[in-house]
């Protein structure tokens, strides 16, 4: 009996370690109103932190201001490329209040929780930047509760990619694309695919789905849900109307990014709507088969122009920084016209400056380039919530379900208004 | 194990000693034996001790909610049991602060399902496992041609990283995948709701098998072949021979291999992690408890706290009563065959 005993005990005590070792550390509770008033006019060397630099863009750009600034040293932290083990990261360093983390590279959709968490500070007063020269939409994406907490650095938005050799003329609103999968059946190709495998992928393509038709998902204090609304059914329903019939093929309940990026390159899609990264690989891709046979297009909206979903990430300064005037300046050299052509050029990253997408040079080397800018000038962002990871968990579980018919469209809304609404109570 | 019962307190049955001398003697042994085992404690603590009872802690605590004034963030306070109401009864409030039954959606709405779930790849994945390693370990054990080769080759699946097996089968799954090319079919491995689950299934199996085969392997080692050969002698079938003589002695390496498999397959994440993010069916077929854990380390600390306290504890039950049952079950055979051989 005893060794039972003894055994059950040794085996729970290891249990414990397994389950529970990973929630240790501590939630956050935001206040940091003290912390945002200090070194506001501090000068010195500080830390720029950033996911992978996959394209070799920031240790030029950062070598470049070091030059100028022998006495404002950057330094470049390097982070993972896993977009969750740099949102854990950053919690982790936020929550030990780390001086070192002086300026920070953000998703667009942590924006806001990080700012509600009272780590990020407020960019106004001496610290505002100019965000005149840049494109509408990636400010809101860096706006919460009415106020500024982070500096757009990098935006993105979705395309249509389509095969310019079947349909000379792309379409311009969802009817019309709808109407032209006639022309897929006929070549016995799938029509239209986005991304709508259960992850993040699925909430930018329903948001896109729903903002397109005039709706939204939560409104403007980023937490009331908004779905009740005719709008927002209409957006869904097309998404569960084309899966229904065809027009989206079975498999693309599958697709992320990158299983949609390969069909199309096989010639097994009409029609797609992806991100610009796209462009250069399906034209120079050894096994794209449609190099020189597909064109890029603005989403189709319901007249004009879709409402795609922003992509992108902004730089904030942490309020824990020392020098925050150093971090301020280094934030408006990102901005700067030569550090966003540079992103561009160099690593293919759509710029937040609404003038470069009309330089002509610029538009030689990707030729992308003014669909972009219309895709991004009529974008909206994803819900900018501090309990983000919550909605984005409503919308994609209920609008999987829709999609693939195991529930109405109706439910589905309902469900969600009703998930997202519980996300704001914190049970 | 039988030295740590030794120094919890001598078994009532062993008599006292009789001289005060001896009696020193042993107090000494027990306090070189604290001096010995101290560090162990301390370390067991400090590394599994303090995170348990702070787990617990915050898992009574709420989870941060927005001041609306400021649109900050503001600790929680005290929450008594509504983060455990919260999964178990799946109760929601709504933004009145009414409780609700959490909505599709909520993380909440799934802690059954996710409990389902798990259970399920357990059983399976362990009946599947523990029949194949079981064939599996009479073939290493044979002496042929080869056999070296053919144990290595087994281990092969084992001694992969289980985030590098997921992202194989992920490829082998996908749509337009081996395992379709093979089947002829166009199953949607990774979203339909029970192909996906054995997707993750025949994916477990694969892999973990050769780790049963090895535990029941060193079971068969220690049969001695002379039982075979009497039994032989009297005329025993070779179903005869696996029924009565092999499975009987590596019964006790069988339960402890189960039980290891068990308590595994109970907390498993990476597999449905990586290979079907947790997808299929309406979206959470192969939801785990621990895939629902680390959803929810995302939304707020204190409830996955609460949710990790759960899972602790509904497979230290199922340990406790493995342990409680093979516990028995060993004594009996140690028994019975210690009789066995006084004979």
């Amino acid at each position: 009996m005893h060794v039972s005993r003894v055994s059950v005990i040794v085996v729970g005590m290891a249990l414990m370690g397994a389950t529970l070792v990973g929630c240790s550390s501590g939630g956050g509770s935001g206040s940091g109103g003290g912390d945002a008033a200090n070194n506001l006019d501090g000068v010195g060397p500080i830390t720029y932190v950033q996911g992978k630099d996959n394209s070799n863009v920031v240790r030029p750009i950062i070598d470049k201001w070091n030059a100028a600034h022998p006495d404002q040293v950057v330094t470049f932290k390097e982070q993972s490329d896993q977009a969750d083990q740099q949102h854990d990261d950053l919690v982790q360093h936020f929550q030990a209040k780390d001086a070192n983390y002086d300026v920070v590279d953000v998703d667009v959709v942590w924006t806001a929780e990080f700012a509600a968490k009272g780590w990020l500070q407020p960019l106004k007063d001496s610290l505002a930047v100019d965000t005149s020269l840049l494109l509408k939409p990636t400010i809101a994406t860096a706006t919460y509760n009415n106020t500024l907490y982070a500096a757009p650095q990098t935006s993105d938005g979705g395309l249509l990619y389509y095969r310019k050799d079947l349909v000379p003329t792309p379409p311009t609103t969802w009817a019309d694309m709808m109407k032209d999968c006639s022309i897929a059946t006929q070549n016995g190709i799938g029509c239209y695919a986005g991304q709508y495998a259960k992850y993040e992928g699925l909430t930018v393509n329903v948001s896109e789905a729903i903002n397109t038709a005039g709706g939204s998902i939560v409104g403007t204090d980023g937490k009331t849900p908004t779905l009740n609304t005719p709008q927002a059914k209409a957006g869904l329903q097309n998404l569960v109307d084309a899966y229904k019939n065809g027009n989206i093929p079975a498999d693309a309940i599958t697709y992320q990014e990158e299983q949609g990026r390969t069909a199309f390159e096989a010639g097994q899609l009409l029609f797609m709507r992806n991100w610009p990264y796209v462009y250069n690989l399906a034209k120079t891709d050894g096994s794209s088969t449609v190099k020189d046979t597909f064109g890029v297009a603005p989403l189709p909206g319901m007249t004009g122009v879709g409402a795609s979903t922003l992509g992108g990430h902004n730089a904030a300064i942490s309020v824990y920084s020392a020098h925050k005037k150093t971090a301020h300046d280094f934030l408006a050299f990102l901005e700067s016209s030569d550090t966003q052509s540079f992103f561009l050029s160099q690593g293919s990253l759509a710029p937040v400056l609404s003038s470069l997408y009309d330089d002509t040079s610029l538009q030689a080397k990707f030729p992308y380039l003014s669909t972009l800018k219309a895709s991004i000038s009529s974008a909206v962002p994803r819900p900018v919530t501090p309990f983000y990871p919550a909605v984005t968990k409503a919308v994609q579980d209920n609008a999987y379900a829709a999609i693939k018919g195991d529930k109405t469209v109706d439910q589905a809304l309902t469900d969600m208004q009703a998930a997202i609404q519980t996300a704001s109570t914190g049970n | 194990m039988s030295t740590a019962t030794e120094v919890v307190g001598a078994p009532a049955g062993v008599p006292r000693a009789p001289r005060t001398g001896a009696k020193k003697k042993r107090r000494g042994e027990t306090r070189v034996a604290i001096y010995l085992v101290a560090p162990t404690l301390i370390l067991l603590a400090v590394v599994i001790g303090y995170p348990v009872v702070s787990a617990i802690i915050m898992s009574f605590q709420k989870d941060a909610g927005l001041d609306p004034a400021t649109g900050l963030f503001v600790a929680g306070g005290f929450a008594g049991i509504s983060n455990y109401a919260h999964w178990i009864l799946q109760q929601c409030l709504d933004t009145s602060g009414n409780t609700i039954s959490c909505p599709p959606g909520n993380l909440g709405s799934q802690f059954w399902n996710a409990t389902g779930v798990t259970f399920f790849f357990a059983v399976v994945t362990v009946a599947l496992e523990t029949a194949f390693g079981v064939w599996m370990a009479i073939i290493m054990n044979r002496t042929f041609r080869g056999r070296g080769l053919v144990r290595a080759a087994i281990l092969v699946p084992w001694a992969i990283p289980t985030a590098v097996t997921a992202k194989l089968w992920f490829f082998i799954f996908a749509t337009s995948g081996i395992a379709n090319a093979l089947l002829q079919t166009q199953i949607l491995w990774t979203s339909d709701e029970w192909a996906s689950r054995f997707a993750i299934i025949i994916a477990d199996t694969w892999k973990t098998t050769p780790f049963m085969a090895l535990l029941i392997l060193a079971g068969l080692q220690i049969i001695p072949e002379d039982v075979y050969e009497a039994a032989k002698m009297d005329g025993a079938t070779t179903f005869q021979q696996f029924w009565r003589i092999t499975l009987p002695l590596i019964r006790p390496a069988l339960m402890v291999a189960v039980l290891f498999r068990i308590l595994d397959a109970l907390r498993i994440y990476d597999l449905p992690a990586i290979l079907t993010g947790g997808g299929g069916g309406t979206g959470n077929a192969t939801t785990t408890l621990s895939i629902l854990v680390v959803d929810q380390i995302r939304q707020g600390f204190n409830s996955a706290s609460a949710l990790s306290t759960i899972t602790f504890i509904i497979i230290f039950i199922v340990a406790f009563i493995f342990v409680r049952v093979l516990g028995t079950n060993v004594v009996r055979t140690q028994q019975a065959q210690q009789k066995g051989a006084a004979k």
